[in-house]
């Protein structure tokens, strides 16, 4: 089949004002009578549900955490785009739009993405109305910073904590909601269904995690923003509880999920140190502001990094990027430090890390400088590897970070399931292949705030409040499908933990459909995923009951999830046969080793629809037409 | 390392709970606190054993669901450090370990080491926002923050809502917590308008939530792992003054 994203046609600078104008509406007084339920509480969701609960509709929330302040948008560090060209550098819309579509190499919707460079500076506004405290500078204004992939500073920042700080902003906006009466918040509660009715999305089936109560909550329109999901490679910069389990049952349910194959491996993360790791850490991409990128020249180099003089390093991103050196985008700049360390020239344990050396920028704006922009960044290397960063340069290595893939869904951020909504990284739609550094937190906030107030409108005044309620037959047969699925999980009573199962997931995903892809490790994955899983519904073992506080419960669910969706990511790689920002298939390189799109066959969405656990899935394609950026072969030379 | 672990389990608000010793075998220096927790955990799965349920997400610090007293002390003790930030190298060999959950009567206990903190939320309710509309607002150069106003409501931005600062006080009093928001929007031009009413909302609500009063100890600002200081709890009195002369 195939998929119609319904973008706007005509010129795209005015798309989306012509999009809001010929949309439908629902009557203030009417909107109380709708009610949607919103699920996650990051910057897409939070805002949402804020937004959405201000509009006067009747809002439930739903998080896993026990609060909403504790999505893990939370983590990100280094900052969030907008156009507003402060610093008179010649930023514009059209730049961010042009940056976003390239650093994507060219296979995200053009539409989607002028509106998210479009809405990025009411973004700003609204978070300084919040309270959000921004960095000033002197005279009070606001401060912009650089990232990865753009020649303008056009990133805000609050230290090195701008996804928490734009967090606690939505998390304000919400707080408030909730006092209004607006928004019922439901905290430490899992996702475990999508009740679909006639086709449409009409409620979902969660489990209370303190008390184990399964039920199902109807609604007029379901949103899901569930985040990312990474943590499929196990060791991840997610949080310990980021899954693909609400996306995947909405899969289950009917859902497309597109381009899974896009994984974004973030350049600069604090190395594994070993077996026992439960996740990776991130060090900001703006830290390559600042800090060079480097490895020995001669291979097998022991020396402490100080005893290496200058003529015998490579400063590797700067030879093989002039224009864009250490900036290079993060596909780019993680692809070469993984070329440095299989040519042994890594450094730390193992040979997997290279430097991040900040002695040049300390020499030149002295550690006071480089301690304002990044004391935290320091504080917390030091902390996990006992070393300081002012006086030894940083050693990193790439790690899972973001996914570019997600739930399929047109113009409005609606999926091919009507009435179910898909925001911020849990859909797919404007990063392409590659997400450029502080877009997701653009991403998140402008789907929450100033996407889907408007576009779930334009469904909500087609269809009439309240259908469904809570003893229709779907939500009975939901609720019996989760607990008999839970009820399956307790009862195997094997040998090996859920962590030791999603371990071993995670070394097939990393070893074959991590940094670097073939035909042959691809299929080795598709080999290896179903034995693993088909072991795990043997011999795992969880232990306790579904009536109370289990975490091993909760575990099992999502890795289970992730032992189907992780065939999925290898099948949509394996059929992707080209290189693309953060997919790279070896077979598909220029001769220098940098990714080699195949416009010709691939220049399209690949969304999948799940036919059953052990059956090929079938895909759909959503042809990617460029009329306003010319598709070109991406260079940062 | 070798370590000996007494753990608090407590099986439901209202059932009894007791400490549990258990053995924590070769843990490495570089293991964080919680990654020992999970070695413990998955012996304790593989014997038939109910592993130790705790609190935590983000592993990085950030996102303040990590929640242990440690030997006494809410996060263990190590300056501005959660606990999922601790490293066992700050332990040696033979160390006896003393873990339980945050006790404060406004933190009722779930299971083991989880309690409830939703009380912490019903202050932010209260009032902790501007009660500006999504859209029609103001260019964001429009309102300009001095550089100090700006850094000084980022200190106490910092606060990441976990609780330690409850966890430590004799009183368990979430005035350290209270005060950060209601300094960080005292001090920005955006939280003047509604600054009277939001201090007022904000202390009763910690109040009729349970938490106790602020009688000056200052353990919380020795707990807290962001380094939120008790200068924000002067400045929630004086803004609390202030209002009651308005």
């Amino acid at each position: 089949m195939i998929l119609d994203g319904k973008c706007p046609k005509g010129p795209i600078q005015t798309s989306w004002d012509r999009h809001r104008f010929d949309m439908k509406l629902v009557n203030p007084a009417n909107k109380r009578k709708y009610k949607i339920l919103v699920v996650g509480t990051g910057l897409a969701g939070g805002a949402a549900a804020a937004s959405l609960g201000e509009l006067g509709y009747n809002v439930e929330a739903f998080c896993y955490q026990d609060s909403a302040r504790r999505a893990h948008s939370i983590a990100a560090q280094g900052g969030i785009n907008a156009a507003k060209n402060y610093p008179n550098d010649g930023d514009s819309i059209y730049r961010l739009f042009y940056d976003t579509i390239k650093g994507g190499d060219f296979r995200a919707r053009e539409a989607d993405v002028w509106r998210l460079a479009q809405v990025s500076n009411n973004i700003i506004d609204q978070c300084v109305a919040q309270g959000v405290p921004f960095a000033r500078d002197y005279a009070g204004y606001l401060d912009n910073r650089s990232f990865g992939g753009a020649q303008v500073s056009r990133t805000f920042f609050a230290r090195g904590q701008t996804g928490q700080q734009l967090l606690l902003g939505a998390y304000s906006a919400l707080s408030r909601q909730v006092k209004a009466g607006s928004v019922k918040l439901f905290a430490r509660t899992e996702m475990l269904d999508l009740v679909v009715v006639d086709g449409e999305a009409k409620g979902i089936t969660i489990r209370d995690l303190v008390t184990g109560e399964i039920r199902t909550h109807v609604g007029d329109a379901v949103v899901l923003a569930t985040g990312g999901y990474v943590n499929v490679f196990y060791l991840s910069t997610n949080a310990m509880g980021c899954s693909v389990t609400a996306n995947w049952r909405a899969v289950k349910k009917g859902a497309y999920f597109a381009n899974p194959c896009y994984t974004q491996i973030h350049p600069t993360c604090i190395p594994q140190t070993g077996e026992h790791q439960s996740k990776l850490t991130l060090m900001s991409e703006s830290l390559r502001n600042d800090g060079r990128c480097w490895a020995p020249k001669k291979k097998g180099d022991t020396r402490a990094p100080g005893e290496i003089p200058e003529e015998e390093r490579d400063y590797y991103l700067e030879r093989k990027y002039p224009s864009f050196g250490n900036l290079a985008p993060r596909d780019i700049a993680s692809r070469a430090a993984k070329e440095q360390c299989d040519d042994s020239r890594g450094v730390g344990p193992g040979g997997r890390g290279v430097y991040l050396d900040f002695a040049d920028s300390i020499k030149r704006l002295g550690e006071d400088t480089i301690r304002s922009r990044y004391g935290n960044l320091f504080e917390m290397y030091e902390k996990i590897t006992d070393e300081n960063a002012y006086k030894v340069p940083m050693r990193i290595y790439p790690a899972p970070h973001y996914s570019m893939g997600g739930l399929w869904v047109d113009y409005n951020c609606e999926s091919n399931v009507p009435g179910l909504f898909v925001l911020g990284e849990a859909n797919f739609s404007v990063h392409g292949a590659n997400r450029l550094g502080a877009s997701a937190l653009m991403q998140g906030l402008a789907d929450g705030y100033f996407v889907i107030p408007y576009t779930i409108a334009n469904y909500l005044a087609k269809i009439k409040p309240g259908s469904v309620k809570a003893d229709h037959p779907e939500c009975k047969k939901s609720i019996e499908d989760v607990t008999g699925y839970n009820n399956k999980l307790l009862s195997i009573n094997g040998k090996k933990t859920v962590s030791e199962f999603h371990r071993e997931l995670g070394k097939i995903m990393w070893e074959n459909v991590g940094m670097a892809r073939s035909e042959q490790s691809l299929k080795e994955a598709i080999k290896k995923i179903p034995v693993l899983r088909e072991e795990f519904w043997s011999n795992v073992k969880v232990t306790g009951s579904g009536a109370e506080l289990n975490q091993q419960l909760e575990n099992a669910g999502r890795v289970a999830d992730f032992l189907e969706f992780g065939e999925l990511l290898a099948k949509d790689a394996l059929h992707r046969n080209e290189s693309c920002g953060g997919h790279f298939r070896v077979e598909h390189q220029m001769p220098d080793g940098e990714a080699k799109r195949d416009d010709e066959n691939y220049c399209y969405v690949g969304a999948w629809e799940f036919k059953g656990v052990d059956k090929e899935p079938e895909l759909h394609k959503e042809p990617l037409t460029f009329e306003n950026v010319h598709l070109a072969v991406r260079s940062y030379k | 390392m070798n370590l000996t672990l007494h753990v608090w389990r407590q099986n439901g608000a209202k059932a009894p709970g007791k400490l549990e010793q258990y053995e924590a075998k070769n843990v490495s220096p570089d293991q964080s606190f919680l990654e020992m927790l999970d070695e413990v955990n998955e012996q304790l799965i593989k014997n038939g054993k109910e592993p130790i349920v705790f609190d935590h997400d983000c592993r990085e610090g950030i996102c303040g669901m990590c929640s242990q007293v440690i030997n006494g002390v809410p996060h263990g003790g190590q300056e501005r450090t959660t606990v999922c930030q601790l490293h066992m190298r700050s332990f040696s060999d033979g160390d006896t370990i003393y873990i339980e959950p945050w006790r404060a009567l406004a933190f009722p206990i779930l299971k083991d080491l989880i309690v409830d903190r939703s009380n912490l939320e019903k202050i932010m309710q209260a009032g902790g926002y501007t009660s500006c509309h999504t859209g029609g607002v103001a260019d964001g150069n429009a309102i300009l923050v001095p550089q100090p106003a700006a850094e000084y409501a980022m200190d106490a931005a910092e606060c990441i809502g976990c609780g330690a600062c409850v966890a430590a006080c004799p009183n368990g009093s979430a005035m350290l917590y209270t005060s950060a928001k209601v300094a960080q929007l005292a001090v920005l031009p955006q939280g003047q308008a509604e600054a009277a009413q939001r201090v007022c909302d904000m202390t009763d609500a910690a109040q009729a939530a349970g938490f106790g009063n602020c009688s000056n100890h200052y353990e919380c600002q020795a707990a807290c792992p962001k380094g939120v200081s008790v200068k924000f709890i002067a400045k929630l009195n004086r803004e609390y003054q202030k209002a009651l002369f308005k």
